[in-house]
């Protein structure tokens, strides 16, 4: 078993604030609004949950914290460094592509489709990013990729490539790729709303191990009964907006808003 | 429920509840074809006639295996085919070029990778093999700032301009190509390799292009397949490829058929063996896809039975 590093830059700002900072986010697409000013706060070492009705603008949010989409408005801080611009002043300027990557690289993500390399196995999917991004050496990324693929439970499929294995496989897989990179933050997008429903618990179980390491998490889930166990807060995301916010025990079990009653009679 | 037992199972008249000798045999007729049986012997007919009309012409066949090895022919198929590989290097660099730069956000790149398709695609092969091989009337030197410079006709050979004419239009086409097999390659590849870290270039290079190459070399091969064929143009500047080289044979002993006989059965030969490579070569890309590749025979088929342009 390996134990997640936590990353530790000399930045002067980081390490001491919020891991994730958003103030006002505002999004658009074309003429659609998606996010109307979502505030919230992940602390480091929290298991941040998102929930709510599709097209709620809640996976754009996630999208938004690594930068795979741009905000229009608003204040987003990521370890309290600005996502996608640099403040020199009073201005904001972007961020050009390669500052933007090594960001990224310290964020990991899981997506709902898992997006595993189909022409690469499993152990040369975890291995790439280290090898090509962090320019590791090949025995450094092969010893940390076999025990990531051993802490998922797939260590006797390091040679299968995605195309041979499961979606719950495929989605731990997905998981290990993400955990070589050793990120200080990691995303899951519905990571297990493309599995069926026996493939579940496996994937959960390898986050649930994640969260007990102290992996800051921000999971975007329709999985209330994880979101219940092993979430340390949670926001109900309807129209673009925080509509209520607080421990999953308490939202989840005692909902105060209408919105959000309506949204978790309808789960049953 | 009498669907339900077993016994039953397979005979359909025990349904019906109707008793049937099962063991009487019946003769089944299939349904008869005799539409297809004209057709067929009317190809035969058609066949037969050409088969006719060509034995008895004036040709003298036994000339072909001689010619087949003669030694002028065979540099000329020494030529097409170091022509046709080279002007396919060329091609694929300036077609993969062409394509990633279609796919950026620089504008004056994307107008740059346009109007070079546009260009190309947009006029005969033939005409910009002339226009290549007389471009010593447009730029009478070559010079790189002074620092060197020659004289365009001594550049301007007719390999370099067959090779240039070739590869240049071939470029346009792969970029297409090319241009599909990046499209084809569904948009969470580049993201979940965004989120890792990876940079564009390195995202395109080991993420998107080589999933992209299984799309990409089924076409290409016919491309390579094409450009085997339409080398024979280079045979109008004066190139000594294998048409030219027959040329040069059936002016002096108009042994006309008899080399053109020849030059096609080297055609087919190259076309034959390419086709055989590219099953090989897409084998190898289609790593991590369980779906088999089709067929030699079909491959064949598609290969020999071209049309383009």
């Amino acid at each position: 078993m390996t134990t997640v590093t936590k990353h530790h830059d000399t930045g002067s700002t980081r390490g001491s604030g919020p891991m994730i900072e958003a103030v006002d986010i505002h999004k658009r697409f074309g003429h659609v609004e998606v996010l109307r000013g979502i505030d919230l706060e992940v602390a480091a070492g929290e298991v941040f949950c998102l929930i709510g009705p599709s097209g709620s603008g809640k996976s754009t949010f996630l999208r938004c914290i690594n930068h795979l989409e741009t905000i229009d408005a608003g204040n987003l801080r990521v370890d309290g460094d600005l996502v996608g611009f640099e403040q020199h002043g009073n201005v904001l300027h972007a961020l050009p592509e390669k500052k933007i990557a090594r960001k990224r690289a310290e964020i990991g993500m899981v997506f709902q489709r898992f997006n595993l390399f189909p022409h690469m196995t499993a152990l040369q999917n975890v291995m790439e990013a280290p090898i090509r991004v962090r320019k590791e050496s090949r025995t450094i990324a092969l010893e940390r990729a076999l025990a990531l693929l051993d802490r998922v439970g797939l260590a006797d499929r390091r040679d299968n490539y995605p195309s041979q294995l499961s979606g719950g496989q495929q989605q731990r897989v997905a998981i290990a790729r993400a955990l070589a990179m050793q990120p200080k933050l990691m995303l899951f997008d519905e990571p297990t709303s493309a599995l069926d429903p026996e493939l579940v618990g496996d994937v959960l179980q390898v986050m649930r191990s994640l969260a007990e390491d102290g992996m800051t998490m921000v999971v975007v889930t329709h999985e209330m009964a994880f979101a219940r166990d092993v979430g340390d807060a949670l926001v109900f995301v309807d129209g673009g907006r925080v509509v209520e916010s607080g421990h999953p025990r308490d939202v989840l079990t005692n909902p105060q808003h209408p919105r959000t009653q309506s949204f978790l009679s309808r789960l049953g | 429920m009498i669907l339900a037992d077993e016994e039953h199972f397979g005979q359909p008249t025990a349904l019906t509840g109707k008793t049937n000798d099962v063991s009487v045999p019946v003769k089944v007729v299939a349904v008869r074809r005799y539409g297809t049986w004209a057709l067929g012997l009317a190809v035969l007919a058609v066949l037969a006639f050409v088969v006719r009309a060509f034995a008895r012409a004036n040709i003298e066949y036994s000339l072909i295996p001689g010619y087949l090895v003669n030694r002028s022919i065979l540099t000329g198929v020494a030529h097409t085919l170091e022509l046709t590989l080279l002007a396919m290097a060329v091609g694929l660099a300036l077609g993969v070029m062409t394509a990633v730069m279609r796919q950026t956000h620089n504008p004056v790149l994307r107008g740059v990778a346009l109007g070079y398709t546009w260009l190309f695609r947009g006029t005969p092969l033939l005409v910009q093999l002339l226009i290549w091989f007389n471009l010593s009337i447009v730029f009478k030197n070559l010079s790189f700032f002074g620092l060197y410079s020659t004289p365009m006709n001594t550049l301007m050979t007719p390999f370099v301009a067959a090779l240039l004419g070739l590869g240049v239009n071939e470029g346009a086409y792969i970029a297409e190509i090319v241009r599909s097999g990046i499209i084809s390659v569904d948009d969470g590849q580049s993201e979940a390799a965004a989120a890792l870290g990876m940079p564009q270039s390195l995202t395109m290079r080991r993420v998107v292009l080589p999933q992209a190459l299984r799309v990409i070399v089924p076409p290409l091969g016919n491309e390579f397949i094409a450009l085997l064929k339409y080398s024979s143009l280079a045979y109008t500047i004066s190139y000594t490829e294998l048409l030219q080289s027959a040329n040069k044979i059936y002016t002096t002993n108009f042994k006309v058929i008899e080399l053109l006989f020849t030059v096609s059965i080297w055609y087919i030969l190259l076309t034959t063996v390419f086709t055989v490579f590219q099953q090989i070569l897409e084998r190898r890309v289609g790593r991590g896809h369980t779906r088999p590749t089709e067929g030699i025979g079909r491959r064949l088929a598609v290969n020999l039975m071209r049309f383009r342009r």
